[in-house]
């Protein structure tokens, strides 16, 4: 395992000025989640995000590629290049095949060790989260998990704004005197950007591990698919119909996937919906379960907690049915109708169907 | 047996897994206030209650004593008034409890908190080796799930992240299988003792504690330690100063600039005002009705 850079001297993350073996660290960072042959779309959604910052500090935007030498990281490689890298640090080794902990881990302080990024940005995923929280305790470097927007400040440190206190509150977190600075974001949160296919290489760096099979201790015996693809489902949908408290009852719930059938959308729940058991944990949307973009997204007796606010900001247009005037979810939304989403809610399904299908009609006549 | 072939000495009757649960106190969520003025976490009244993920963690490691011998410590950093959590830990039935708390603890970040718990883990192993660290897969107050891996390196034991269910142990091989929860799918893991596991909500079903667990529970010593008891021997790694994070602001959102559009509902039938509705949705955006109609006769 690579020596991690000696913390600064003092009280961690007052000093002003950085301590001068962090001085040459340089370029933003997108860690490539790539997995069973597929990069998970957070991946690009950073290289978008993390553009911007490269932008901003005038350094290179560099993607690293760990991997297996398949077709898979061939072509994984070639779209870093289209989603604006500079630079691709690669590692192709058949430890690397599956996601393990263990080499992960290695290959990639090793990587930062060797290159010093100031900045690495992960996909706040099942497989960023497990490695983002090795890396960092590896380098002892501060991480900012779940971070919903990343920018650079007047000081030129990475300022993480996350939820806060349960999702009651958001703060603003800088790494500022350890380098690299180090945040994960989730699925969604920051928009997916176009692919320049016709961008040019960037250069390829290439490392070496020297991790053989032998050193790792943990096996993938077997990877089991997931049956249902409800995640998928929900957190790329463009229209999403969602209940909260205000629903009263699970029995409820219908109302609402009446309304999101009828668009032809996905539904969901806020968080003390979950903690009722009153839906699946899958169905939840907000900081701790699915961030969403739709083009609509309709809130039926959701308050707004801040929590709830990080995972919808995205929608392009936000409706929201409450019975209390002053909920927060009226701050943020588009249209708002107060009133009890028990009515309001199939009086909805009702008038989408009318509408919706007499255009239907119209549409088949002409 | 197992001591035997791993080369260590079995100093005493010992038999079966040395398990620390690492499990934190947190305020209830959905009772949270925000003072509307000052922006400031309004705790006073807020009710404490152990992070509930960290209760599955303590469900898993109590079913695996329970299955192969051997014991739990539920460790806990926090304030003084943590000891409750750890208390009701006992009254579920861990056997031990070991509660640190210092000032110097105070402003921990994730690698700060991590630092304090491997090293306090360290320190209980030197009574026994720790073969399973267990907690859960993330707090509800921070929401990190940084701490769980931050342990595992430190320590080095084998991390398993995300478990949702442990297939078998093989005491004597300390061979453990777990299935990883993974992105659209689960990784079925084989690892080796020591390891961390985090587990999933839903991993077992939480069991009620026994009437004698309560009362043991009531009468039952939890260790507390300071910062240099923990074995913590550099304070500078410690809380606030061994944070390499910093919270420069702690803010509420503020409304969107262009405040919503109310649709007005008075006097109005629930199917006037969803018609209201459509019509103000349309309005701003006919390219989605135009779409909608279009899937719909799809």
């Amino acid at each position: 395992m690579s020596e991690p850079a000696a913390p600064a001297a003092g009280r961690a993350g007052m000093r002003k000025e950085l301590p001068e073996h962090f001085r040459d660290y340089r370029n933003v960072w997108v860690f490539i989640e790539l997995e069973r042959g597929e990069v998970h779309p957070v991946s690009w959604e950073l290289m978008g995000e993390g553009r911007k910052l490269a932008d901003k500090l005038g350094v290179d935007l560099c993607a690293v590629v760990l991997g297996q030498k398949d077709e898979a990281t061939r072509t994984a490689i070639r779209m870093t290049w289209a989603y604006g890298a500079d630079i691709c640090y690669i590692c192709k080794d058949k430890v690397l095949a599956d996601y393990r902990n263990e080499p992960y881990t290695s290959a990639l302080t090793g990587l930062v060790n060797a290159y010093k990024p100031e900045i690495l940005l992960l996909g706040a995923t099942t497989l960023g989260r497990d490695l983002a929280g090795s890396v960092a305790t590896t380098l002892k470097t501060g991480l900012t998990a779940d971070a919903t927007e990343l920018e650079i400040d007047h000081e030129m440190s990475l300022a993480a704004t996350r939820p806060t206190f349960g999702g009651t509150l958001l703060c603003t977190i800088h790494t500022l005197n350890f380098r690299p600075q180090m945040a994960t974001v989730r699925p969604r949160v920051m928009a997916m950007p176009e692919p320049d296919m016709k961008r040019p290489s960037g250069r390829s760096v290439w490392y070496t591990l020297g991790v053989a099979e032998d050193d790792v201790i943990t096996k993938v015996l077997e990877f089991v698919a997931d049956a249902t693809t409800n995640d998928v489902n929900l957190a790329y949908a463009d229209i999403v119909v969602a209940g909260g408290m205000g629903l009263q009852s699970a029995a409820n719930f219908k109302l609402v996937r009446d309304l999101a059938a009828v668009l032809g959308g996905e539904y969901g729940c806020s968080r003390p919906v979950i903690q009722k058991g009153w839906m699946p944990s899958e169905r939840q949307i907000g900081q701790t379960g699915k961030t969403i973009r739709p083009r609509l997204y309709i809130a039926a007796g959701i308050s707004g907690a801040i929590q709830h606010r990080v995972g919808v900001e995205g929608a392009d247009l936000i409706i929201a049915i409450n019975t209390d005037p002053q909920a927060k979810i009226f701050e943020f939304a588009h249209l708002g109708v107060v009133a009890d989403a028990l009515q309001v809610l199939p009086a909805l399904t009702e008038a989408f169907a009318k509408r919706l299908g007499r255009e239907t009609r119209i549409l088949e006549e002409a | 047996m197992s001591d035997d072939l791993t080369g260590n000495p079995a100093p005493d009757s010992f038999k079966g897994l040395n398990i620390v649960v690492c499990l934190k106190q947190v305020p209830d969520s959905a009772q949270i206030r925000v003072h509307p003025v000052t922006n400031t976490i309004m705790r006073q009244g807020v009710p404490t209650i152990i992070n509930p993920y960290d209760l599955f963690a303590l469900e898993e490691a109590l079913r695996l004593r329970d299955q192969y011998g051997g014991q739990v410590t539920a460790l806990c950093m926090g304030p003084p008034m943590a000891e409750d959590a750890l208390r009701r830990a006992l009254s579920l039935g861990a056997d031990k409890a070991v509660l640190i708390t210092d000032r110097r603890f105070a402003g921990s970040d994730t690698l700060a908190t991590s630092f304090a718990l491997s090293t306090a883990l360290t320190t209980i192993g030197q009574e026994r080796p720790v073969d399973v660290v267990f907690t859960g897969k993330q707090t509800i107050d921070g929401d990190t799930a940084q701490v769980g891996p931050g342990i595992a390196r430190r320590l080095g034991l084998n991390q398993l992240t995300y478990v949702a269910a442990i297939d078998s142990l093989d005491l004597a091989r300390r061979e453990i299988v777990v299935r990883r929860r993974a992105e659209g799918g689960v990784q079925v893991l084989q690892s080796k003792l020591p390891c961390l596991i985090t587990v999933m909500e839903g991993i077992n079903d939480l069991r009620r504690g026994s009437i004698h667990d309560m009362l043991r529970a009531a009468r039952a010593n939890v260790t507390v330690w300071s910062a240099e008891q923990a074995g913590v021997t550099n304070p500078m790694m410690c809380g606030l100063r061994g944070s390499p994070t910093v919270v420069k602001k702690v803010f509420a959102p503020s409304p969107r600039s262009e405040p919503a559009e109310m649709v007005t509902t008075e006097a109005k039938r629930p199917a006037q005002v969803a018609e209201a509705v459509l019509d103000l949705l349309f309005a701003r955006n006919p390219k989605l009705e135009a779409d909608l109609t279009a899937r719909k006769g799809a």
